[in-house]
């Protein structure tokens, strides 16, 4: 059966090239610093499974040290100038879509197609896996067909992809690393601490209270973490579970799902998200633009959520 | 109750301004030893759980073939492309991707989207393409709060879009959590209660693009 160990294989040998393209570049600014970075995380995706669990914590903390302290260099591949773009674009015109469309359909294609595909009665595909299995089909079916396009220098892929993770930068990591702070957390019982802490400043006996104190903390956990995965451990083990579902007798189905949904609320207004700060790396903005833009719907569906909660968590649904 | 030096941590990192990958694993590392895990098994419990979390990554895997077709001139294209429709707004432009983005998202094509995969080579220099055409040269503010909403639009999709669809991260980690608290709650019903939120959340910033617009247009005639 093909697992996801292949899509990470992939994904390590793209990290590791761009790791030894960037060693050689003597032109680089942080040439050593973000070989060692990319290099970790070719480790990371390569050999992940086989390094131990007390390895992957040493990698780690390599990765944060290198990227954390002092940051990232902006790499200046070989690439086309502003005319030679022109140019291109005039030649080929819309089959420059063709690739970036063949990436999605592979994805949507594979996700159902291979769940049907069995040798001797064995799935084909891990089925639990099948869609990040088919996203790195697609990538590299997309590769071939830009290359059989395009003719471009053979090492152009290379050397765009290191300019691409180069302007992402350390932050390339947050969301992974934000999951693990979770799991953290969740070991070290910080949950049952801020249920805690919080019990003597609220009306615990008034309904509305708690759900707008679990609703807003989670967001305001967001907030801070970054990341509402990690927050809704810490506050259902808080709020969620003992009062709301134990005592109010609320649907644990709603109370989880509208608790990460005020999660998502935070995570649309906190510069500690990836969710932020990659696109405006991507697009040459700050991430306080990103976030002023989403701060409105934010609040407003926040609200909607807790009076969603309120209204229907606690009722008898028919299904 | 130790362990919530690990919040404390993350709140004074926020407010510092320190690097968020040291503020993280500080706040991880303080909360664990605090919590009275001891420091090898603590760095063990760290790792494994990054190792695990490699699924979230993966998205970089289509940076090469971006990269590849924007040095052959794809965002040129896509303004080009863009330019020659003349009815495309701005808002109808991002309302249109946004709606696609939900939707997929539901079923649980997350990949399809993304800030590295379509706004970064589409969707942002389209939406400048069609403000360029429609409302004629802009200042570099118009521009940067053009992109910023053609970034906003893919996560506020993905967001109340991925929690409907059964089998993705979100709703099996809600499950997991409900778990750890001896609470059993089936998939189905958890994605159920998706629902609501995510058309609230498309009604109101369906309406915040039209509105989008009509900032535009008003920006575009004063000058």
């Amino acid at each position: 059966m093909i697992g996801v160990g292949v899509a990470y294989a992939v994904a390590g040998a793209l990290f590791a090239a761009v790791a030894v393209f960037t060693a050689a570049d003597s032109a680089h600014p942080r040439r050593w610093r973000n070989a060692g970075f990319w290099g970790l995380l070719a480790v990371s995706f390569l050999f992940g499974d086989r390094l131990g669990d007390l390895g992957n914590g040493v990698l780690v903390l390599g990765l944060v040290l290198i990227g954390g302290i002092g940051g990232l260099g902006l790499s200046r591949p070989p690439t086309t100038s502003g005319p030679e773009r022109e140019a291109l674009a005039a030649r080929f015109g819309a089959r420059l879509f063709l690739p970036v469309l063949l990436v999605p359909l592979t994805t949507l294609a594979g996700s159902f197609a291979f769940k049907a595909i069995k040798v001797g009665g064995q799935p084909l595909v891990d089925p639990a896996q099948a869609t990040v299995i088919s996203l790195a089909l697609g990538v590299v079916l997309a590769l071939i067909a830009a290359m059989a396009m395009l003719r471009p220098p053979p090492a152009a892929p290379i050397h765009e992809a290191r300019r691409l993770l180069d302007s992402v930068g350390w932050a390339a990591i947050l969301p992974q690393l934000l999951a693990a702070l979770g799991a953290v957390f969740a070991l070290a019982g910080v949950g049952r601490a801020v249920g805690a802490l919080m019990g003597p400043w609220l009306p615990l006996e008034v309904r509305f209270a708690v759900v707008a104190a679990y609703g807003i903390g989670m967001m305001l956990f967001t907030l801070v973490m970054g990341n509402a995965f990690a927050a809704l451990p810490v506050m259902v083990a808080a709020l969620g579970a003992p009062l709301l579902i134990g005592r109010f007798g609320g649907d644990a189905a709603a109370i989880g799902a509208l608790g990460m949904l005020c999660g998502y609320c935070g995570t649309l207004m906190t510069p500690m998200a990836a969710h932020n700060i990659v696109p405006a790396a991507l697009l040459n903005l700050s991430p306080g633009a990103v976030i002023r833009v989403q701060a409105p719907t934010a609040v407003i569906v926040l609200l909607a959520n807790l009076a969603l909660m309120e209204a229907l968590a606690f009722r008898r649904v028919p299904f | 109750m130790l362990s919530l030096l690990g919040v404390g941590i993350l709140l004074a990192g926020l407010v510092a301004r320190r690097n968020p990958l040291l503020v993280v694993t500080a706040a991880a590392l303080v909360a664990g030893l605090a919590g009275g895990i001891a420091p090898l098994r603590l760095l063990a419990a760290f790792g494994k759980a990054f190792n695990d979390a490699r699924y979230i990554s993966i998205a970089f895997l289509i940076l090469p073939v971006i990269g590849l077709l924007e040095r052959s001139g794809l965002q040129v294209e896509a303004r080009a492309a863009v330019a020659r429709l003349r009815a495309l707004t701005v808002g109808r432009l991002l309302l249109a991707y946004f709606a696609l983005r939900q939707l997929t998202s539901a079923l649980g094509l997350l990949s399809l989207g993304g800030q590295a995969t379509m706004v970064r080579p589409l969707i942002a220099p389209m939406a400048e393409g069609v403000a360029e055409s429609r409302l004629g040269p802009g200042d570099p503010a118009r521009a940067a709060l053009i992109r910023a909403h053609a970034a906003a639009v893919d996560n506020i999709g993905a967001f109340f879009g991925e929690d409907i669809f059964v089998a993705l991260g979100s709703v099996l980690l809600i499950q997991a959590v409900l778990q750890q608290n001896h609470i059993a709650a089936a998939p189905l019903r958890i994605a159920f209660w998706a629902v609501p939120t995510a058309l609230v959340a498309f009604a109101v910033h369906a309406l915040r693009l039209m509105w989008l617009d009509r900032i535009l247009e008003g920006e575009a005639r004063g000058r």
